[in-house]
């Protein structure tokens, strides 16, 4: 019973992390139809960032922050270098220009930083607190309170400000928004800022526990992607209860079953839901008009 | 005198095939041309399913690296002889590829490159983890390749047999795409509804030349582990995926000397970038961007329009 409970700890870690990527694939994908292969990057940027400052004595918090801004920068800079000018390209095309940019963006955080793992301190020491004769990481406390915050200002901003009608305006229909005068160009940009935030908070988040280096950001990537799949591309809730089914299988995968294969689950999950459920958990039906 | 298209590709890939050796100087530089050659045959079969049939395959990189092991297990665990061994890849790539495809390929929309995807990486992971079986991630011996006694080795020999393999497999896409099969594929790209009211399967239609995709890539794998002699997990990598799918984009989907071009140039620029050794991911990724920004339409249609009309035709 204990053992289960320990896994379950571990899983919704591990899943909360998966529901911010997914989460962030989902505020783009909505907004542009891109499925962002870059979104990984923004975890790692989030991780390594963090990391250095720290390491030149700036103190957690400011470094911290500055990796949200390095993350929030580059996913501008993605959009308004990459996406933008390929504008009406097809879906294949711009899929190709993101996993290019994750390409790039690993390669030159490969010159800046290093390839060695890397981790910083735990916001609220290394002491695993005794819950029910399982134990969990202060740390996992703070990766599920973070990222439950960031799920309800997220959720906060979409239904209760201006801006945020019109992010979900222009996912129902763009030209529809950009009729009733919502300017389309702006909030497209906002989504790939706020998903840039939100997977560097991701990394600023897990890096104590899972350790960071130039190079997670692809499967993490895969594994949100998969997440999103799960709950049914489109829909944040599907987002989120996708990353925490997600982390909970692998965890209960790689503890009963084989922990080789832990990294299997997320690639098992994709192919049965596409076989079985191929709209997701909570996804819509695609209909569509000829 | 008019050259009808197909025929065209077919010409100008056999004078470069025929003159590179005598312009290339050393073994290393043959070997570079032979590892061209091998890609290429992976991105023509991939280009027959993403120019044609307009889907993609995010994990052709496993179909790949099924080949590659066939040849290099194959005769360890069973005995079999090295080119049986590759037909059991082909053969077992094929069936996959058939398995996942037939309920996938039902559904509209870009379902297939999500399923290739995990498929892809489940096949990287298998080899990388089964260490008693393939060596895990420092890979694995392949035995010299013995036809009839004679023992294949040598640069140049590798060159002649993977570009007269490369040869056939251009000969045979450019024929499918002629073919009833190439028509059908090319009317459900443009519209699926209208290609189903004219009474073409659709769903089988595609599955069919996904199947021939896979089978191409084995082919290459196999090829690739008979001549380095070594496999290493590396073969079926996601990176190994986008990089054939960036060659037939950057050459031109749905061109099959676009395929090879692309092919080349991702080959061959990895090699001349050794030299700025820690910048190689950094500009393959620049290279990709721009190249889809600039040259949406890929190398060779891009070029093939800006010669006068008549000269293609």
């Amino acid at each position: 019973m204990d053992q289960l409970l320990q896994f379950v700890f571990s899983g919704l870690t591990v899943g909360a992390v998966y529901a911010l990527v997914a989460l962030g694939f989902t505020l783009i994908y909505n907004a542009s139809d891109v499925i962002n292969f870059a979104q990984g990057e923004f975890v790692m940027l989030g991780g390594m960032v963090t990391v250095f400052a720290h390491a030149a004595g700036v103190p957690l918090p400011l470094a911290a922050l500055l990796a949200v801004a390095v993350a929030v920068a580059t996913g501008l800079a993605l959009h308004r270098l990459a996406i933008e000018p390929a504008r009406g390209a097809n879906a294949v095309t711009l899929i190709i220009i993101t996993i290019g940019a994750s390409i790039l963006i690993r390669g030159l955080a490969q010159i800046v930083f290093d390839k060695q793992f890397h981790r910083f301190p735990s916001f609220s020491g290394e002491d695993p607190i005794s819950v029910l004769g399982a134990s969990i990481l202060p740390q996992s406390l703070w990766v599920l309170g973070g990222a439950a915050v960031i799920v309800a200002a997220l959720w906060l901003f979409m239904e209760r400000t201006l801006l945020g009608k019109a992010v979900r305006a222009t996912a129902a229909n763009r030209l529809a928004a950009r009729l009733v005068g919502i300017d389309t160009a702006l909030v497209l940009a906002l989504a790939f800022g706020v998903s840039g935030a939100i997977g560097a908070l991701a990394g600023i988040l897990v890096t104590p526990i899972t350790l960071t280096s130039v190079t997670v950001g692809t499967l993490l990537a895969l594994k949100g992607f998969a997440a999103a799949m799960l709950g049914g591309i489109g829909n944040p809730v599907g987002a989120v209860a996708g990353g925490l089914v997600l982390g909970l299988l692998e965890a209960l995968a790689a503890g009963f079953i084989s922990s080789t294969y832990k990294d299997a689950v997320a690639f098992v999950v994709i192919i049965t839901v596409l076989f079985v459920l191929p709209q997701g958990l909570l996804g819509k039906r695609a209909v569509e008009r000829v | 005198m008019r050259v009808s298209p197909r025929s065209a590709t077919l010409l100008l890939f056999l004078a470069v095939f025929a003159a590179l050796p005598f312009l290339l100087a050393s073994s290393f530089h043959l070997r570079v041309a032979t590892l061209v050659w091998i890609q290429a045959l992976a991105a023509v079969g991939l280009n027959l399913l993403m120019g044609l049939a307009g889907q993609v395959s995010l994990g052709h990189a496993g179909f790949f690296g099924i080949g590659a092991y066939a040849v290099a297990l194959g005769p360890r665990h069973l005995g079999l002889d090295p080119l049986l061994s590759a037909l059991a890849g082909l053969i077992l790539s094929g069936l996959l590829a058939l398995l996942v495809g037939r309920p996938i390929l039902r559904l509209r929309g870009h379902y297939l490159a999500v399923a290739t995807l995990g498929l892809g990486i489940l096949v990287w992971l298998v080899l990388n983890s089964e260490v008693a079986l393939t060596g895990g991630p420092d890979g694995t011996q392949v035995p010299r390749l013995v036809l009839f006694g004679w023992r294949v080795a040598g640069a140049e020999t590798w060159y002649w047999i993977t570009g007269a393999v490369l040869l056939v497999g251009v000969w045979l896409a450019l024929n499918l795409e002629d073919s009833p099969l190439g028509r059908a594929l090319r009317a459900l790209h443009d519209s699926e509804v209208a290609a189903r009211v004219i009474g073409i399967d659709v769903a089988r239609t595609k599955l069919v030349v996904f199947v021939i995709a896979a089978i191409y890539a084995a082919l290459a794998g196999s090829l690739l582990g008979l001549f380095n002699r070594f496999v290493t997990p590396q073969v079926a990598d996601f990176l190994h995926s986008i990089e054939l799918v960036t060659m037939v984009v950057i050459g031109g989907m749905g061109s099959t000397l676009g395929a090879i071009v692309g092919a080349a140039i991702l080959t061959v620029l990895p090699q001349a970038l050794t030299v700025f050794h820690d910048y190689e991911h950094a500009v393959l990724g620049f290279m990709i961007i721009l190249f889809m920004i600039f040259l949406r339409q890929g190398i060779v249609p891009g070029l093939a329009a800006l010669l006068p009309r008549r000269a293609v035709a």
